[in-house]
């Protein structure tokens, strides 16, 4: 489903991903994680043309990100994405948030897309809220808006780009029961979270990150029981002992 | 001081016998509002225009915007008039500019003061527009991108709507500079508010009362600005937002 095929990318003379090669299939769960600074948001932001890279290939579904002849604005609204701040429309209502996309990008009649958004608000839990704004909604209950936008899209894959990092401590579980039920629903998804319960519950690979560089690509057992590199064994020390 | 005040003054008949004083000063604010809301119009869509270019990602379309803001906002407004009125027509073509300088010289004086203090609140304006752009979190624009919306309907859906609304009290006070700045028009001999009124003292020896109008007539128009801007600013909020409940 997404290929990444030694991508590099350099801001000026900084060299931010290093030869990076990695794929996720159909129906699989990664969890990409590392260190701040390490290049993990660049990384799933290159997968739907977010941003550019200098070096290397990345496919979504067969189609080149990096080709200037792809139409990247089709592929992208069928690549789900959910940002670390939420990024609603903060001047639209919430079933306008759902709709507006479906509408203007596939071409569905309003009816049609507030109905299906408000099929999604349900299974997150919120339809109460739809005539809402999402300033007047918690951290947690705009992120779970977030991913029924997305899902309203019928996306073939999701990006997680730290889903939970915004987040009070007490409104992570709210979203990462949703990822964790999507996840559960075969749904393909890459996610850059620190949130090593959920990587351990649902994820199929582990990738560690650091400088830029994919330092481990494991089977998620194997990297929790045994991670081949020290930076990993370090990061997982810091992280899990609490 | 020995200073005669007379505030009937304004209800006697003008010198010119066709009209009273009030009537003066009443045909020059009727022309700084008729002056300054166009010029506005002008100014609106053009720095909408502009400011947005500013921000895109095309370096050519970004750079022309700005020359264009330095351009119009580097040269004093009385320098620019005086350009508009007393140089441009004479290097038209020939032919087009004959036909301009043989309408009507009110006309001539109106067009020239429109399209001056609307080409330069334009570059006031796309500077506001393009910082309330750059104000909103970026990931804004990567959220609507994400969702499969080309640029422009990035713009259009997401970025614009909560950029202006950002704006709207900087603009505010653009909008206000736009009246005061008219005053420079009867520089050119336009008999706007300030001209009436310094007709008004040349014919009447009546300075104070005549300038005290004049003060009084603009404050009116700001006092009435301000409020319509600020109902408007109400109307527009966002929930849960930046002025919103």
């Amino acid at each position: 489903m997404i290929k990444i095929d030694n991508v590099s990318k350099y801001y000026g003379d900084f060299n931010v991903l290093k030869e990076c090669s990695t794929t996720v299939e159909k129906g699989e769960v990664i969890v990409v994680c590392g260190p701040s600074g390490s290049g993990k948001s660049t990384l799933i932001k290159c997968v739907n043309g977010l941003e550019p890279f200098q070096a290397g290939e990345i496919t979504v579904n067969g189609i080149s990100v990096g080709d200037p002849k792809t139409n990247l604005s089709k592929l992208r609204a069928h690549v789900g994405m959910v940002f670390q701040n939420f990024e609603l429309f903060p001047h639209m209502s919430i079933t306008q948030n759902l709709a507006i996309a479906q509408v203007k990008v596939l071409g569905r009649k309003q009816e049609e897309a507030v109905e299906k958004g408000l099929k999604l608000l349900d299974r997150v839990g919120l339809k109460a809220h739809a005539h809402k704004f999402p300033g007047q909604l918690s951290g947690g209950q705009q992120q779970r808006v977030a991913i029924a936008r997305a899902l309203a899209m019928d996306p073939i894959c999701m990006l997680f780009d730290e889903p939970t990092s915004a987040l009070d401590p007490e409104m992570v579980n709210e979203v990462l029961d949703v990822m964790t039920e999507l996840a559960q629903e075969g749904m393909t998804m890459m996610c850059v979270t620190h949130e090593m319960g959920f990587a351990r519950r649902v994820a199929n690979r582990v990738i560690f990150m650091d400088h830029g560089r994919i330092v481990e690509d494991d089977e998620k057992e194997a990297f929790f029981a045994n991670p081949r590199s020290e930076r990993a064994q370090q990061f997982l020390a810091k992280i899990l002992h609490h | 001081m020995g200073y005669q005040w007379n505030w009937g003054i304004f209800f006697q008949p003008s010198a010119t016998g066709d009209d009273t004083y009030f009537g003066w000063m009443l045909a020059g604010f009727k022309m700084t509002i008729g002056l300054s809301l166009s010029a506005w119009v002008i100014a609106l869509l053009l720095g909408a225009l502009i400011g947005v270019l500013r921000t895109v990602p095309n370096r050519f379309l970004a750079g022309l915007a700005s020359a264009y803001v330095e351009l119009f906002r580097n040269i004093p407004l009385l320098v620019q008039l005086f350009i508009w009125y007393f140089v441009l027509p004479e290097l038209l073509p020939p032919s087009i500019g004959e036909i301009y300088k043989q309408s009507n010289p009110i006309l001539q004086q109106f067009l020239a003061s429109m399209v001056c203090l609307g080409l330069f609140t334009s570059a006031r304006v796309a500077e506001q527009v393009r910082s309330g752009i750059n104000s909103l979190p970026r990931g804004q624009k990567n959220a609507g991108l994400a969702l499969g919306f080309t640029l422009p309907q990035t713009y259009r859906f997401v970025i614009l709507p909560m950029a202006f609304r950002l704006v709207v009290p900087p603009l505010t006070s653009e909008f206000l500079n736009i009246f005061k700045n008219s005053a420079v028009c009867s520089t050119i001999g336009l008999l706007e508010l300030a001209a009436q009124g310094r007709q008004l003292v040349d014919y009447t020896a009546q300075p104070y009362e005549s300038f005290i109008a004049v003060t009084l007539a603009y404050i009116l128009i700001n006092v009435t600005v301000m409020t319509l801007m600020h109902k408007f600013e109400k109307r527009i909020a966002v929930p849960g937002y930046i002025g919103g409940k």
